[in-house]
């Protein structure tokens, strides 16, 4: 190799990419989540220690002469972060839509993090209403990112709709129980492979999260795993580590796992070949 | 209004305000915000299910029975 020449991955590994959602480049790959921590402050900590770009928040009732909203939104600018806010709790497309109608006059941000709930145990994507709200909010100017089950046929319906991120749940949300079907969530990868996958809701370790980017998945939303950790701000560093580490893996092209055992040492040249453990030379220890 | 004849008591509307059933005098969604102390601070309104931009609250009048929400920004996930 010529020396000027530098250093490229093997022609497989694919090249690092930035994550651009709708046209904007994002630095950090974990989206972190601003609820169920045990104190506004360790809340503003843990972003800070995610290095989170992006965080998500909700709409709820302000109470009369309330002040509540006013205060959590100038904590939550003073962390320089993009809001995506959500329609948590929507059961039907029309609230869902309202709900973002509101959260774009309220934030000024045409971004919303769709959330239609079919079920309130499993909290699982009523896929029927999330496509029919990603239509509609489409139509009307919305940079949609869909809360959605791991289903390549819900993809097809949202990317149909314009939806140009796709953010599939790993597991139900609050559960942390990781990635409960990662071959659906690969299957999503191959066929869309320009357009981002976040894996959203489950992710209850660091490792959930490596391996979602290791899989090639572009980020992850992640909320309870470190908001209810023991340290969220340690937790919340962890799993920018992890995400960091998973990325890393998988734009180095990790190896294809094998059936059969491939020695790592050399075999030509190993010593007492000939002898064979149980050949005519071999001896007792 | 064509009932500026009738009495106070009978020009209040029966209101339900982000779950409460309340009696307000407010003829618009704009006076119904400024009844609640949300004149300087930023909320986002719904009436019967549907969006209202702020700029169209001082037109959108309220009917007895009207289902509004007066929301603002918390913590998600």
């Amino acid at each position: 190799m010529n020396q000027t020449e530098p250093l490229r991955p093997s022609p497989q590994a694919p090249a690092p990419q930035p994550l651009v959602f709708y046209g904007e480049t994002v630095a950090s790959r974990l989206l972190l989540g601003t609820a169920l921590y045990p104190s506004p402050h360790i809340m503003s900590e843990a972003v800070r220690a995610s290095g989170a770009g992006i965080v998500t928040v909700s709409l709820r009732r302000e109470q009369a002469r309330g002040r509540t909203g006013q205060r959590f939104l100038d904590l939550i600018r003073a962390l320089s972060v993009r809001l995506l806010p959500n329609t948590a709790g929507c059961r039907t497309a029309r609230e869902a839509v309202t709900t973002a109608e509101m959260a774009r006059e309220l934030l000024d941000t045409d971004w919303i993090k769709l959330e239609v709930i079919a079920n309130d145990d499993t909290l699982q994507p009523d896929v029927f209403g999330l496509a029919e709200a990603a239509e509609e909010l489409v139509r009307r100017g919305f940079k949609v990112f869909p809360y959605m089950t791991e289903d390549l046929s819900v993809a097809d319906r949202l990317i149909a709709a314009g939806c140009r991120v796709l953010m599939p749940w790993g597991s139900p949300i609050g559960t942390g129980r990781g990635l409960a079907n990662p071959q659906a969530i690969k299957t999503l990868r191959a066929y869309y492979p320009d357009v981002p996958i976040v894996v959203d809701a489950g992710i209850g370790a660091p490792s959930h999260a490596a391996q979602a980017l290791e899989m090639g998945c572009d980020a992850v939303l992640l909320n309870t795993a470190v908001a209810r950790a023991q340290d969220p701000v340690r937790m919340a560093a962890a799993f920018a580590a992890a995400i960091d580490a998973g990325r890393s893996a998988y734009e180095a092209g990790l190896i294809q796992p094998s059936d059969r055992a491939q020695p790592s040492t050399p075999v030509a040249g190993t010593p007492f070949f000939d002898l064979g453990p149980h050949g005519p030379g071999s001896k007792p220890l | 209004m064509a009932d500026t004849q009738s009495s106070a008591t009978e020009r209040l509307r029966e209101i339900t305000v982000n779950g409460r059933t309340i009696r307000s005098s407010a003829t618009t969604l704009a006076d119904l915000v400024a009844e609640h102390g949300f004149g300087d601070g930023r909320v986002a309104t719904a009436v019967n299910g549907d969006f209202v931009a702020e700029r169209a609250r001082a037109a959108a009048r309220l009917r007895d029975g009207d289902n509004v929400e007066i929301l603002s920004v918390r913590q998600g996930g």
